[in-house]
């Protein structure tokens, strides 16, 4: 590893910037990459990490500075020639085409043909190479809409090693992975590495950068922060760093005032099956986990006490009342909010402004209209005090959803709960891709709204959110709830154990 | 996350103020400008009170079915059918009138009214199916409303044999189609009222956010509660429903019921939408700006009548301009990115 030629910087940024109208994304930014090693990118929502990474990739144009390949300066016009070099970006979005199948996908844009005629059998045998090497076991022949997303981040990842791989840049890839997927990926990231491969990573997961990260670098407002070692430096460190400010504990001391129970689920299964015989318990003033792998129920069971599943059977207890085929309008009326995950897909109208985004939900009361009409002094004075408490950024209730950024955005969603006084949430992964300063203010608010007396229901794919948050832990296996963890229960190895497979009967 | 610090104007004062002008209201208010200077120019009689109340009122049917319209394109679909709901509420409207007006000569009122909602109920019924297959069936309103439109055409052509419905009260058509209250044509009171009706749903009530709310994500809007499939239904209903109180003022105008009319309602009705800076994704409109839109149709129309344009060309013209509005909406949403605030 400490061979001399490898602490030479095998791309390199020189006073990199980058503007855009009114804002100034990447400010001077002297950023190293060596061979073989997994340099981390961290920093909040908006710091510019997705700037720099576009940038290395081909995406977009610095306005100023240089990048420097092998020593040498470049112009990357396009992906494709950045490609051509060997670097390569794998984005949170995907740039699949559904339709099409895996080797298709994977030569897009490098079709093997011979006098403009594709050559089908000569392409399927380099995309089995391709696949191959990399150890991904994966169908060639396969449509791409078929595959789940770790499948498809696959397809992902094995475009870009058409042509030899010099650098990998990876943005937040084990978002939407399982637990046995991530392993997966950090197998093939080593191998990269014993490669040569240089790999730059995005994450906002603490675990992840003692795991596979060699050294982290910290963005902040477009300015390189510092370059660090990742093995040795402190998780409380490195946030000091990012946030540039003392967080203090990022999770929050809660008091628990147990009260009455205010939602209950009896033997619920739901249509589709994905929950089985669910039954659980929520009370007044306390915080309860679902926890569980993704695609485990936890989530759908979440949805099926909101009604926003087709129930097949069992019914829902909410304040003493009992709903066998409950509604999202039903439940809404009587008090209980469900936030989904997707705040893009399912939480927001993302060209209507902030303003109608937080009110949404509570339009038929006061003080959003009074019965008949809508008011509309009633509802700006209630968005804006929201607003206020959540600390939106930048504080302008008309301005659209979808130029706020991501930390901001779930803020949007969030802030729902507050427009009229629920007796119950529903939060389902409420801190997915945001980064810690906003994660903070989340878990702050949580906590309010469940020393309020509000019920709490939170899931978390997250495994410290779990820990630290709940009172009482629901885990899930393929739709059913595996066992009820209470209090000093609650830890890693038991939780964990739980994922799989049933332990007794 | 800082932007709005660093926010520094450098671009030149002028083009700013006209990009956030064209940011903020479209395409609209460039193309009314260009279109009352090129028009003043070509015919002296353009600019003149009467020949723009003549605007007005020759606007009304294009105006309200607009509205109507433009319910749908705020849910993120599109109404086809609306050409044959007028055409099916004039020859349903005029045959009842006509029949009760021969059985009962003297009861010309009870005719009218009677007429009037017979033809106005079997114009809305067309929105009813259009609103059911796309609300609960989940059809695409692209093939709900053109099998609607083809299903409507047809049943007012059988009805009538293709030949035009005659034998309604004089009074009808005295009153709704050329009648005149303190100088103003009523069938502008009839568009006015339902665009301030309009106006005040879509602003003050809940139920009118929920049509943005659709439009604008229809899982999230059913995660907040709202009745998704209803607030759908009802959004085909009342285009239909405002399409057939055109449908009826027109047969007024004409004296007579029609199977042949409301063919060009479709593509001019979403054209003065899309002008008025109606996104085709659903989510964003205002009703003022399509009365707008729907006026400037009636005005180029107008204007081309005056400086002696052929109808051919007419429709050329109309075709060209809503292209070149789908463009202006193209470029304003590049600039939005430009200029955040």
């Amino acid at each position: 590893m400490n061979r001399k030629g490898d602490d030479i910087a095998f791309l390199e940024t020189v006073a990199l910037s980058k503007t855009y109208p009114g804002v100034r994304a990447l400010d001077g930014v002297d950023f190293q990459l060596r061979r073989g090693e997994v340099h981390i990118l961290f920093g909040e929502n908006g710091a510019g990490k997705s700037t720099l990474i576009s940038l290395l990739a081909g995406a977009n144009q610095p306005s100023g500075g240089e990048i420097r390949f092998e020593g040498e300066a470049v112009t990357l016009a396009s992906v494709h020639h950045a490609r051509d070099l060997g670097i390569s970006a794998v984005f949170q979005e995907f740039s699949l085409i559904p339709q099409m199948t895996v080797a298709e996908n994977i030569m897009l844009g490098a079709e093997q043909s011979r006098c403009g005629i594709l050559q089908p059998q000569l392409q399927r045998k380099k995309v089995e190479g391709i696949l191959e090497s990399l150890d991904f076991h994966l169908d060639p022949d396969q449509r791409v809409d078929r595959l789940s997303r770790a499948e498809q981040q696959m397809v992902e990842i094995a475009k870009a090693f058409r042509s030899d791989l010099n650098v990998l840049i990876l943005d937040e890839p084990t978002a939407s992975l399982t637990h046995h997927e991530v392993e997966q990926l950090f197998c093939i990231i080593a191998r990269l590495k014993e490669k040569g491969v240089g790999i730059i990573y995005i994450t906002h997961r603490m675990a992840e950068i003692q795991e596979i990260g060699d050294r982290i670098t910290i963005l902040r407002d477009g300015k390189l922060i510092a370059t660090r070692d990742a093995k040795t430096s402190s998780q409380e460190e490195l946030v000091q760093l990012m946030t540039g400010r003392e967080v203090g504990r990022i999770f929050p001391a809660i008091q628990f005032n147990p009260a009455e129970t205010v939602l209950q689920a009896e033997n619920l299964t739901s249509a589709d099956g994905g929950v089985m015989d669910v039954s659980l318990s929520v009370k007044r003033g306390e915080i309860v986990g679902l926890a569980g792998l993704i695609g485990s129920g936890k989530s759908r069971c979440g949805q099926a006490c909101f009604g926003a599943v087709p129930l097949r059977g069992g019914r829902i207890h909410f304040k003493g009342q009992a709903f066998s085929n409950p509604s999202p309008r039903r439940m809404i009326e009587n008090g209980l909010l469900y936030l989904p995950s997707d705040r893009r897909q399912e939480g927001l109208m993302m060209m209507r402004p902030a303003r109608e985004n937080i009110s949404i939900a509570s339009l038929q009361k006061e003080p959003f209209s009074n019965g008949v009409f809508l008011s509309r002094k009633g509802e700006a004075r209630a968005v804006r005090e929201h607003a206020d408490r959540l600390k939106l950024v930048p504080n302008r209730i008309d301005r659209t959803a979808e130029h706020f950024s991501g930390g901001n955005q779930q803020k949007l969603m969030l802030a729902r709960s507050l427009a009229q006084r629920f007796d119950a949430v529903i939060f389902d992964e409420p801190t997915v891709g945001v980064d810690v300063g906003t994660r903070v203010a989340i878990y702050a608010f949580i906590k309010e709204l469940c020393e309020n007396g509000a019920g709490i229901v939170l899931i978390s794919s997250d495994m410290s959110e779990i820990l630290n948050l709940t009172r009482r832990v629901y885990v899930f296996y393929r739709g059913r709830v595996q066992v009820e963890l209470r209090g000093g229960d609650i830890n890693e190895t038991n939780i964990l154990s739980h994922f799989f497979e049933k332990q007794a009967a | 996350m800082t932007e709005s610090k660093n926010m520094t104007p450098k671009t030149s004062f002028n083009s700013d103020i006209i990009k956030r002008v064209f940011v903020q209201l479209g395409i609209l208010p460039f193309l009314l400008l260009i279109a009352v200077v090129i028009f003043t120019l070509m015919s002296d009689n353009f600019l003149t009170g009467k020949n723009l109340l003549n605007v007005l009122r020759q606007s009304v049917y294009l105006t309200i079915v607009s509205l109507g319209q433009m319910l749908c394109l705020l849910t993120g679909g599109f109404d086809l059918s609306v050409g044959t709901i007028l055409a099916l509420t004039s020859v349903v409207g005029a045959l009842v009138m006509a029949t009760i007006y021969a059985a009962m000569p003297d009861a010309a009122w009870f005719a009218i009214l009677v007429g009037c909602c017979g033809g106005i109920l079997a114009g809305t019924m067309i929105g009813v199916v259009n609103g059911v297959g796309v609300a609960y069936f989940q059809v695409s309103p692209f093939m709900m409303s053109l099998g609607m439109a083809s299903v409507g055409f047809g049943i007012a052509l059988y009805l009538t044999g293709g030949t035009p419905v005659y034998g309604m009260p004089v009074a009808f058509g005295d009153i709704f189609g050329f009648g005149e209250f303190l100088g103003i044509p009523t069938p502008i009171y009839v568009a006015a009222m339902l665009a301030v009706a309009m106006f005040f749903m879509l602003s003050r009530t809940a139920f009118g956010r929920y049509f943005y709310a659709v439009g604008g994500n229809i899982k999230a809007a059913r995660l907040s509660g709202v009745g998704t499939k209803g607030v759908l239904f009802w959004t085909y209903v009342l285009c239909a429903g405002f399409a057939a109180i055109a449908g009826m003022l027109l047969t007024a105008r004409l004296d007579t019921g029609e199977a042949n009319i409301g063919a060009s309602m479709p593509l001019e009705s979403i054209a003065a939408c899309v002008i008025a800076g109606v996104s085709l994704r659903g989510g964003i409109g205002r009703p003022e700006n399509v009365v707008l839109g729907a006026l400037f149709i009636g005005l180029v129309s107008n204007g081309m009548n005056l400086a002696r344009i052929e109808s051919y060309l007419q429709t050329v013209v109309l075709g060209a301009l809503l292209i070149l509005a789908v463009v202006a909406d193209q470029i304003r949403l590049r600039y939005v990115a430009t200029l955040k605030d």
